[in-house]
């Protein structure tokens, strides 16, 4: 499967990267030696084979669904663009 | 004061022979003046190293010794510290200081650690080099012999790995996803190791691939790992992989032994083209072990060829979910735009560099609809067929040996051109990330231009103790001295 370059342009808009046309043409080429690469895996027999989501050998744990921390205001702003008061300012991101 | 291990020096400390100010001093002082050669600090912290150290120093004048009071650490950039920026080698997150500690890093210091500040790394912990970080490459303190070219460290932990190496700290925290701890330990003539999934804590460290992700230490020797390890171990109830299982005596582990042991060797690992003084090592490990009194058994693991190709959908998949977060909005750089979507698309191409936007669009790519299947979920499958191969070995051996990586370091700027050719370093070592196994890499020797080779010990799920037992035995048959160039003579 080789990507063309609508795809690329595609794949990035999903990801959301700019990518511009002086680029496509090299991305194009990396994306498709790697996926060429991987296509070695269709040489393996994966029937009645169970996929494996992770490495973790054990249940996921749950826990009491009760407060854990809080009253951290000034931590939680320290990162902040912009602040109006005690309230976090971000760019508009809803429409 | 710089030929101490982290060992001696804890027990010189104890023994009030020396301070942890001289030491931490002593410290400081190799990063003043090596770090514009080496690069391995991208901020280093002096002063509150120096404050760390007196408080040490106080703790054991009263006799109060933690496991590792007044040791000099270097913390790499991917650990979250409260107060002290945290980079993950982008620039992206170049504003972004934590007002959070990491579990890892909160254990050290629980346990007495002086921080002597956050060291290099491949951007995100994507690459084999460090060359991919936004703050610089990071040189090897070693060379070829006769030729002064620089050699990268490896990666992604290259800082950790240099840093420990040119006697810039005593040891170094580092993660490992595909290889990201024993490669650079292979590189640099240190010891490394990836302890089993979950066994240390993944909270407040940027994430990479979640499955993947596991902290370790690097340290000059393998005991030094061991005692590192006991410390930034253990269950944390803010992980929910992290696993509710005690922390055993690993250093005590390191004096084992390996007598009666079955030690396996996956024949899979005979790689086409591999050095030959790469398979020489790896027959003087086992001729090592058998001497010590392990028996050698082959064994095979089928799909270990399928490993990294595995990985590059696995990791860039999770990594593309990850790292959704950084788009300017909250936290972290920002691109100006002139709609929302445009501020989107330009922060992030703007503030991730190329291997980390190559990976983010392979995982969008292998996720997206009408492609899941076709790869995601058929890589899946394969890494439990890796997985399988590992746990039917295990019924036959108590631990497996193999090359660490299939060759010594190599030049910056070599292997840029083809993302696959910097993909195949990984290749001894990222089937145990998939499996979720402990692997550790060991000194062993030095190939024919004085570099270091590293052989690598794989055990079984959560049995660490077994893996330093091997280890110690293939370091203390191996008698590795060998000094890199930039210390030697000093």
């Amino acid at each position: 499967m080789s990507l063309d370059p609508a795809t690329v342009r595609r794949i990035a808009r999903l990801a959301r990267l700019r990518i511009d046309d002086a680029q496509v043409a090299r991305v194009q080429d990396d994306l498709n030696g790697i996926l060429g690469w991987i296509e070695q895996l269709n040489e393996v027999d994966v029937t009645g084979v169970e996929p494996l989501t992770g490495a973790a050998m054990m249940a996921m744990r749950m826990r009491e669904d009760v407060v854990t921390d809080g009253d951290v205001q000034e931590a939680v702003l320290s990162n902040a663009p912009d602040r109006e008061g005690p309230f976090y300012a971000v760019p508009k991101v809803v429409e | 004061m710089f030929e101490l291990s982290l060992v001696e020096a804890r027990d010189a400390l104890r023994a009030r022979k020396i301070s942890s100010r001289e030491l931490t001093t002593a410290y400081v002082g190799a990063i003043a003046q090596l770090n514009p050669q080496i690069n391995a600090y991208i901020t280093p912290t002096a002063e509150a190293a120096l404050a760390q150290a007196e408080a040490a120093d106080a703790a054991l004048a009263k006799g109060e010794a933690a496991p590792l009071t007044g040791i000099p650490l270097a913390i790499k950039d991917l650990f979250c510290t409260q107060g002290v920026r945290t980079t993950a080698g982008s620039k992206i997150l170049s504003p972004f200081v934590p007002p959070y500690e990491s579990t890892v890093t909160a254990n050290l210091l629980r346990d007495g650690a002086v921080f002597l500040g956050k060291v290099n790394m491949d951007e995100f912990a994507m690459g084999s080099s460090n060359m991919t970080s936004a703050y610089g490459g990071v040189t090897n303190p070693w060379t070829r012999r006769g030729d002064n070219r620089p050699l990268v460290p490896g990666g992604s932990s290259g800082g950790s790995a240099a840093a420990v190496a040119a006697r810039m700290a005593l040891g170094a925290t580092a993660t490992d996803t595909g290889g990201s701890i024993r490669q650079p330990a292979a590189f640099c003539g240190i010891a490394g190791i990836k302890p089993t999934y979950g066994r240390c804590s993944r909270w407040g460290v940027v994430a990479f691939a979640s499955s993947l992700d596991q902290a370790g230490p690097v340290a000059r020797t393998v005991e030094d790992c061991a005692v590192m390890l006991g410390s930034m171990a253990g269950f944390d109830p803010k992980d929910s992989t992290s696993a509710d299982i005690a922390v055993p005596d690993f250093a005590a582990a390191c004096r084992r032994g390996v007598k009666g042991l079955r030690i396996g060797v996956p024949r899979e690992y005979r790689m086409e083209g591999m050095p030959a003084e790469i398979e020489a090592l790896w027959q003087q490990g086992l001729a090592w072990l058998r001497e010590a009194g392990a028996t050698i058994v082959d064994v095979s693991l089928p799909h270990t060829k399928y490993g990294l190709a595995t990985y590059y959908i696995v990791a860039p998949a999770e990594a593309s979910s990850n790292l959704a977060r950084y788009d300017g909005v909250r936290f972290g750089a920002r691109s100006q735009g002139r709609d929302l979507t445009e501020l989107y698309e330009n922060t992030r191409a703007d503030g991730f560099g190329a291997e980390v936007q190559r990976r983010i669009l392979i995982g969008t790519y292998v996720l997206s609809a009408g492609y899941y299947d076709a790869y995601y979920l058929r890589a899946q499958k394969v890494r439990a067929l890796i997985l399988r191969d590992f746990t039917e070995a295990f019924e036959k051996v108590d631990a497996l040996l193999t090359p660490a990586t299939p060759s010594a370091a190599f030049g910056q700027g070599e292997k840029m051109d083809d993302p696959v050719t910097m993909y195949l370093n990984d290749i001894f070592t990222v089937p145990v990330n998939m499996a979720g196994l402990p692997g550790m890499s060991v000194p062993a020797g030095l190939d024919a231009q004085g570099l270091p080779l590293g052989l690598q010990v794989i055990g079984r799920p959560f049995d660490e103790e077994t893996v330093f037992a091997v280890s110690a035995a293939i370091e203390r048959a191996a008698g590795f001295t060998a000094v890199p160039t930039i210390r030697a003579g000093v």
